[in-house]
């Protein structure tokens, strides 16, 4: 496996990689959110308690487990940039925190829209709410870190290890509704044992996270390519790159 | 591995588990504090080892169910008063405003206010809660037996 991974390492195979794998996310992304969409919010039915409002569910929990997701996968490059060095994992982690931070707050924002109506309140300081608001200001921090040093080895450095610690947050946001009183309803998708959710409502959902998902990457992909030619932009292959297109 | 990176790889994890150990026990001495709110029992018996009481005229928030019955509202003004239940006692909420759709009798709610007796609690602020369930309507009176309407309040007049 690692003569497999080595090459990447190298940023022009990086790149071609990132290349090979953008449209299959693009496709993804656009087939699943258009089915989702329109899934959920045209032909899913209406929940017995809340009616039409529950469709924002369609995009809060997408959005909300993918800022999780994010983060894991910014948390894990970092670990690879310190450990091994590689400099294409500091890029990843930079590429993947304005992503993150952007789906993080939708997350917070459509679950506001949906607090106003069914609690009758925008915020409460529940400790689910404020772990995910927690996970916005890592996401900020990290890139706030980068942009802060003029040396970009340094810069990486230091926002990845924030990027790491900050993984100490996610349990708490996941696990928040169990340990503590909170406003916020338990988990629903992670409770097994039951059927919490009706499978009318069920599939649209997991339609919507893969959307979601495919939406995350691809924009990742994206600043990666973009990360990687201007950190590369004295080298030859970025020079043949220009010179071609 | 090579040593340099053992090495790395081991501070990195040290990092992790210090920091996680720190939040741990700062989230385990905070425990009581970070609940957003007191269940009825807890209001009545006491909170925490030391079974501590809330006094009179402290702000606090209240969760609980709504006893079904129990919703008397005022007639001629927004005054309405419930009583809330987890396991045991039963503290009574008076609030004037308007309530939230999702309120209804068996509902779950996070109350804020103020004590003003030992289990009565004159509030400001009255949150539903919904639970982690999703359901068309057929499927929830299949399988719950119930249908949901807006429940008919008990109207007492006057006072």
């Amino acid at each position: 496996m690692w003569k497999w991974l080595h090459p990447y390492a190298k940023a022009d195979r990086a790149y071609q990689l990132c290349n090979t794998l953008l449209p299959y996310f693009a496709v993804i992304t656009v087939v699943c959110m258009l089915v989702g969409w329109v899934w959920g919010l045209a032909y899913a039915p209406a929940d017995y308690q809340q009616k039409d409002s529950y469709r924002i569910i369609f995009i809060h929990v997408p959005s909300a487990i993918l800022s999780m997701g994010a983060y894991s996968s910014m948390a894990i490059a970092a670990v690879i940039a310190l450990v091994w060095q590689l400099r294409n994992a500091e890029l990843a982690v930079i590429a993947i925190a304005p992503v993150g931070a952007c789906v993080t707050a939708i997350a917070l924002i459509t679950g506001a829209a949906w607090g106003k109506p069914m609690w009758g309140a925008w915020w409460v300081w529940d400790a689910r709410l404020t772990s995910e608001l927690i996970l916005l200001f890592l996401y900020l921090g990290v890139l706030s870190l980068y942009h802060a040093f003029e040396d970009k080895k340094a810069a990486g450095r230091a926002a990845s290890i924030l990027a790491i610690v900050g993984v100490i947050n996610l349990p708490i946001i996941h696990f928040s509704v169990e340990w503590w009183n909170t406003l916020h309803q338990g988990a629903t998708i992670t409770k097994f044992d039951t059927k919490a959710i009706d499978s009318s409502m069920f599939w649209p959902l997991m339609v919507n996270i893969v959307a979601f998902a495919g939406f995350v990457g691809t924009v990742t992909l994206m600043r990666l390519k973009n990360e990687i030619l201007q950190r590369e932009k004295h080298r030859p292959w970025v020079r043949q790159l220009l010179n071609r297109g | 591995m090579n040593p340099r990176r053992k090495k790395r790889l081991l501070a990195v994890t040290a990092i992790v588990f210090g920091v996680g150990a720190t939040i741990g026990l700062v989230l385990y001495a905070l425990q009581e504090n970070i609940n957003l709110f007191y269940t009825p029992s807890e209001l009545v018996e006491g909170k925490g080892p030391n079974k501590e009481k809330p006094h009179i005229g402290q702000k606090l928030r209240i969760g609980g169910m709504v006893v079904p019955g129990s919703v008397i509202r005022d007639e001629s003004s927004l005054q309405v008063s419930f009583k809330l239940i987890d396991t045991g006692p039963l503290v009574t909420i008076k609030y004037q405003g308007i309530l939230p759709d999702l309120f209804r009798e068996g509902q779950g709610i996070v109350a804020q206010g103020v004590l003003v007796e030992a289990n009565v609690i004159e509030a400001f602020e009255v949150l539903a809660k919904h639970d982690e369930e999703y359901m068309p309507a057929e499927v929830a009176e299949a399988v719950k037996g119930i249908k949901h309407e807006k429940p008919k309040y008990n109207l007492e007049s006057g006072n």
